[in-house]
């Protein structure tokens, strides 16, 4: 294998992982921006939708099916997470959001304990998720390349969706000024569901990605790409969307890069360097790559 | 018609309204004037549904403003133009003006309003892709003020739409204040530039300490010796 071609390799790697993050990341980033809310429950949505599709393809249900189904179960219990617990917190301190997102997170991965036993399951992702297409010398994973696609099609999609309709130009008018958006009489707890719907969509389709990915999946499972995709948002500038992509494909091209060139001893402590730059990167940019330069306005 | 009574506003323990008794009769121009910490922002926060009031009785035009949405309140046409302009800076002005318009259905009205808010303030036009955080100071105040007539105002509230503004500019808004009047918008307009809001005002309130001390005509309290008493009654330091 030539120089190019482990390097084009290690790019798609790279995409391909940072497309997962990206998608993760807009959920969390576009609950933020509106709410000041971190939502560490958003992990546990990967959960939810990864163990429906599971469950449906047990019953002997066709991988798309089941697979949209579980896009659709993590919509629905984004949005009863919004309802149930969120909501009746309007106006409340932000720390007092961020614990109830932890109680949201430990009240979820028990419930899928007790439903679903604590060990993990595999999960049998058919056979074009695990293919291999061969270009010469390169051997691309047909599921790097549909992550590649399927995420990007998804942010043209949300692009168009938050710079054309009238409920995304409210959402960003919402994550910029709550109160001016509450004065204008802009139907926030609408805006606010839709942010919840559609982060809890795309983390629906990350559940799936991954877990074929990862091949079995388990309650804690959400742990992980949660904490990447904050991780992702708070280099890119926490509350800001396109901050938030950036960031992830940052975050996926750095992962790559030292996995490539640390001596293998040191491999396994890949994340510790991972975080180390990016602790040193927020010394000098602390509101992140796209977050504002400009102190916070009283 | 707007009414307040005996209206109490509390934040915590810090008793902001106490007692207010207020009413804006249709078409006409109202001044709810006073110092700093007087209460008139937080007037302006209860009539639209941002603050609940400890006691007493809010309506418009019989509507229960009290037990009524910011989202129902704004589909009243009470409308409030915030204190600070308060544009979405990462917004468009045309996309601004968009947002004043979220209640209304008819798309055909919001482009004859955005035509007509153009027409009042010639330089929204001339930016009308541009971002509001480039504006001038007084740029986004005229957007503010666009942005808050985009939602039909039948009650307009302007909270200090002067405030930081050049002489010439203070007169170009004072005139599309005047001429909102002419049109026949009802409008309760909060004010630190005592002489020229009592010049276009039908009547006046004057807020100390989150209590009315003085109402009556713009005229009356122009000549009334007690206004700049009034004003330097605030406890020193307090602030809105």
């Amino acid at each position: 294998m030539t120089s190019t071609e482990l390097l084009l390799q290690q790019l798609i790697n790279a995409v391909s992982i940072g497309s997962l993050y990206a998608l993760m990341a807009i959920g969390l980033a576009m609950v933020f921006g509106i709410l000041r809310l971190i939502n560490f429950a958003h992990g546990d949505l990967i959960m939810v939708g990864s163990y429906v599709t599971l469950l449906l393809m047990l019953l002997g249900l066709p991988f798309l099916l089941a697979a949209a189904a579980g896009v659709v179960a993590s919509t629905i219990a984004g949005l009863i997470m919004e309802r149930v617990a969120y909501r009746p917190l309007r106006g409340a301190h932000e720390i007092a959001m961020l614990l109830t997102s932890f109680s949201v997170t430990i009240f979820l991965e028990n419930l899928a304990i007790i439903l679903f036993r604590p060990t993990s399951r595999a999960f049998p992702a058919p056979a074009v998720l695990r293919s291999v297409i061969e270009i010469g010398q390169l051997r691309v994973a047909g599921l790097d390349l549909i992550a590649i696609i399927v995420a990007a099609v998804l942010l043209l999609g949300l692009t168009l969706f938050v710079r054309r309709t009238n409920v995304g130009i409210a959402m960003r008018a919402a994550s910029q000024d709550l109160l001016a958006a509450r004065l204008m009489g802009i139907n926030v707890n609408k805006v606010i569901a839709t942010a919840f719907a559609i982060g809890s969509f795309l983390a629906g389709v990350v559940g799936l990605l991954w877990s074929a990915r990862v091949g079995k999946i388990d309650p804690l499972m959400g742990f992980n790409p949660v904490l990447k995709a904050f991780v992702a948002s708070v280099i890119g500038g926490l509350g800001s969307l396109p901050g938030a992509v950036i960031g992830a494909y940052v975050l996926g091209g750095l992962e790559i890069l030292l996995q490539g060139l640390l001596p293998s001893a040191l491999t396994p402590y890949r994340d510790a360097f991972v975080f180390a730059i990016l602790i040193a990167l927020l010394l000098f940019r602390p509101n992140g790559i796209l977050g504002s330069t400009e102190r916070e306005k009283i | 018609m707007l009414k307040l009574e005996t209206v109490d506003v509390a934040y915590g323990h810090v008793q902001a309204l106490d007692g207010v008794s207020i009413e804006v009769r249709d078409g006409e121009l109202v001044a709810l004037l006073g110092a700093n910490g007087a209460g008139k922002s937080t007037t302006l926060m209860a009539i639209s549904g941002i603050v609940r009031p400890r006691a007493g009785t809010l309506t418009y035009n019989g509507v229960d403003l009290a037990k009524s949405s910011p989202f129902d309140i704004v589909g009243l046409g009470v409308i409030h133009c915030p204190e600070g302009r308060r544009i979405f800076g990462g917004l468009t002005v045309l996309e601004n003006l968009k947002m004043g318009s979220m209640r209304r259905a008819e798309k055909q009205g919001v482009r004859k309003d955005i035509d007509w808010v153009f027409s009042l303030f010639p330089v929204l036009a001339q930016r009308r892709h541009q971002s509001g955080a480039t504006l001038s100071g007084g740029e986004q105040q005229m957007l503010a003020i666009g942005r808050a007539l985009m939602a039909e105002p039948r009650l307009l509230m302007l909270d200090e739409p002067s405030l930081g503004l050049a002489p010439l500019l203070v007169q170009a808004i004072f005139k599309v204040i005047r001429e909102l009047h002419h049109r026949g918008v009802t409008i309760l307009l909060v004010e630190q530039n005592v002489r020229q809001a009592l010049a276009v005002a039908d009547r006046g309130y004057v807020l100390s300490t989150g209590k009315v001390m003085l109402e009556g005509t713009g005229k009356d309290l122009r000549s009334n010796p007690e206004i700049e008493q009034a004003y330097l009654s605030a406890a020193p330091g307090a602030r809105a």
